[in-house]
């Protein structure tokens, strides 16, 4: 492969700098002791103290959590059974309008989504809050798991499956021990792409969340709008840490899915 | 694989899904979009869209929108392009996704900080010698802030297509005597073009629609389709003339999509190169 020039790592560099330099101005503010994020007076952990003695803060990052976790599960679960039906869909013309409705909700604009669900809740009686929120989140996430696990259930060879069939699998064995470990790679990427669609998502939450009830984007929102508070950035520099290591983790253990037979292939 | 009687099961939960979170929705809009602000029917919503009012707010969300999406595709082509160059592509892929993974609020809040009055863009104007200026709150702002959101989400797409071109094309170009601009004009960028197009789904329409860039970094300045749904349905409580906008927007959506889609062709033939 030919090498990159002098040109193209200047730019790539200048890309990642631009991409990485508004986070870590966040986090290097999140030590001073001024409370602004125009001059820098002296170093400090206060900021952190400060995100740790607000209980109400904690309960917030408690719920952003915990809506993320249960809606990727939820929705990976969904969305990796709805791919595989997706893919068994005969007739080509349904299968087509299934897709359709699929992408849907990935290409709405989080404002349709929120206005749209927030009529949803109100006409079925829904309480806005922990539950409203919870739905919306799984809702918005289904599609991008199936668009995730879809590929690789295309790629899938059927005489996978019509091998396991001849060998006396039964239709549950197909599913468990073929189809769920071939397309492994898929399911986690969905998982986590929901995670951080969850964990991202301010628009929709901000609809559905009503009055009690609210997740870190709704909290830093309002806070934001107040002014600058130094404990937003302690804890953008906490998040920061822990996407940090949920993101390499993925890719290592990635990595390691990849030497794995059948598709060590493809890793050169 | 013929015969599968267990496949219905599977579905259940996703067709529910699609029911009730996709179809349903969109009919409420569509029904809400009829009514007035006591419940009854009317037309009024959308003889108010096509007045002077809305139709520039439309007009200059669509402006904005495609501003966004341009300056996002020049930064993110050769980003993408150089990246399925580097030796370890997947880490350097992963590093420029990570920043999307950082929640859109804090990444608004830093550039509040960055663009302030006494901010670190304005100390280097002064260095400069270009003296302070309000950078926050202007087209400019809005625009630049939007544009670092939107690059992950279009470098992603546009990686993806140009790293599944069998290099051997490539190679078989550069052999048969064309040019590196030849090579790239007949071959690589029309077997990326999915990847544009998909980024220019994933850029253009949450740029018709961002409201949070637009109250924190705009302060209120621009005005996009999404800022005056948002406006409607929480601020003035008229839903009704929310779901209007918001059914112009779909209408929107649905044309751009069609604009921007993707004949099935494309997908097996890239299959087919495996």
């Amino acid at each position: 492969m030919a090498k990159l020039s002098k040109l193209a790592k200047i730019y790539l560099v200048l890309v990642f700098a631009i991409l990485y330099a508004p986070i870590f101005y966040l986090i290097f503010y999140s030590f001073n002791s001024g409370g602004t994020m125009s001059s820098f007076e002296g170093f400090t952990w206060e900021h952190y103290g400060a995100v740790f003695n607000d209980t109400r803060l904690l309960i917030i990052l408690m719920n952003t959590v915990i809506i993320a976790l249960l809606s990727s599960l939820i929705s990976t679960a969904v969305g990796v059974l709805g791919a595989i039906g997706i893919v068994f869909l005969r007739n080509r013309k349904t299968r087509k309008t299934v897709l359709s409705l699929n992408t849907i909700l990935i290409v709405s604009p989080d404002v349709i989504i929120g206005a749209s669900f927030l009529i949803l809740f109100t006409m079925i009686g829904v309480k806005l809050g922990f539950a409203s929120v919870l739905i919306s989140h799984i809702a918005f996430s289904i599609p991008i798991v199936v668009i995730m696990v879809l590929p690789k259930l295309q790629e899938m060879s059927s005489s996978l499956i019509d091998a396991a069939t001849d060998l006396g699998a039964s239709k549950r064995d197909i599913l468990t021990r073929v189809i769920i470990p071939y397309i492994k790679p898929g399911i986690f990427a969905g998982f986590f792409l929901a995670l951080t669609y969850s964990l991202d998502d301010f628009a929709v939450t901000f609809f559905v969340t009503g009055n009690g009830f609210s997740t870190l984007s709704i909290e830093i929102y309002s806070m934001a709008r107040a002014g600058i508070t130094l404990t937003i950035n302690a804890l953008s520099a906490l998040i920061f840490v822990v996407t940090l290591g949920l993101v390499l983790g993925y890719y290592f253990f990635n990595q390691r899915a990849g030497q794995s037979p059948g598709t060590g292939g493809a890793k050169t | 694989m013929k015969d599968n009687p267990s496949r219905p099961l599977y579905l259940v939960p996703y067709y529910i899904w699609i029911a009730l979170f996709v179809i349903v929705p969109i009919a409420l809009i569509f029904y809400f979009s009829f009514l007035d602000l006591t419940g009854a029917f009317t037309l009024e919503n959308y003889q108010n869209f096509f007045s002077s009012v809305y139709l520039r707010m439309t007009l200059s969300s669509f402006w904005y929108a495609f501003l966004i999406t341009l300056i996002t595709i020049v930064i993110a082509y050769p980003t993408a392009y150089w990246l399925t160059k580097t030796k370890h592509k997947q880490l350097w892929l992963l590093l420029i996704i990570i920043p999307s993974w950082i929640n859109l609020l804090l990444k608004a809040y830093a550039f509040i900080g960055i663009f302030g009055l006494y901010g670190p863009a304005n100390k280097l104007l002064q260095t400069l010698g270009a003296g302070p200026w309000q950078i926050l709150f202007t087209d400019f702002s809005f625009i630049f802030v939007s544009v670092y959101i939107f690059i992950p989400f279009m470098v992603l797409p546009i990686f993806n297509s140009l790293d599944k071109i069998n290099p051997a094309l490539v190679d078989a170009s550069r052999d048969l005597g064309a040019s590196s601009f030849t090579t790239f004009r007949r071959i690589v960028f029309p077997l990326a073009i999915n990847g544009v197009k998909s980024g220019v789904q994933a850029v253009f329409i949450p740029a018709l629609s961002l409201f949070v860039i637009t109250r924190l970094i705009a302060g209120n300045k621009v005005i996009t389709l999404g800022t005056a749904i948002e406006q409607q349905f929480l601020v003035t409580q008229n839903w009704g003339m929310g779901s209007t906008i918001a059914v112009f927007l779909i209408l929107f959506m649905i044309i751009i999509m069609m604009l921007t889609g993707q004949k099935e062709k494309g997908g097996s033939y890239n299959g087919k190169t495996k």
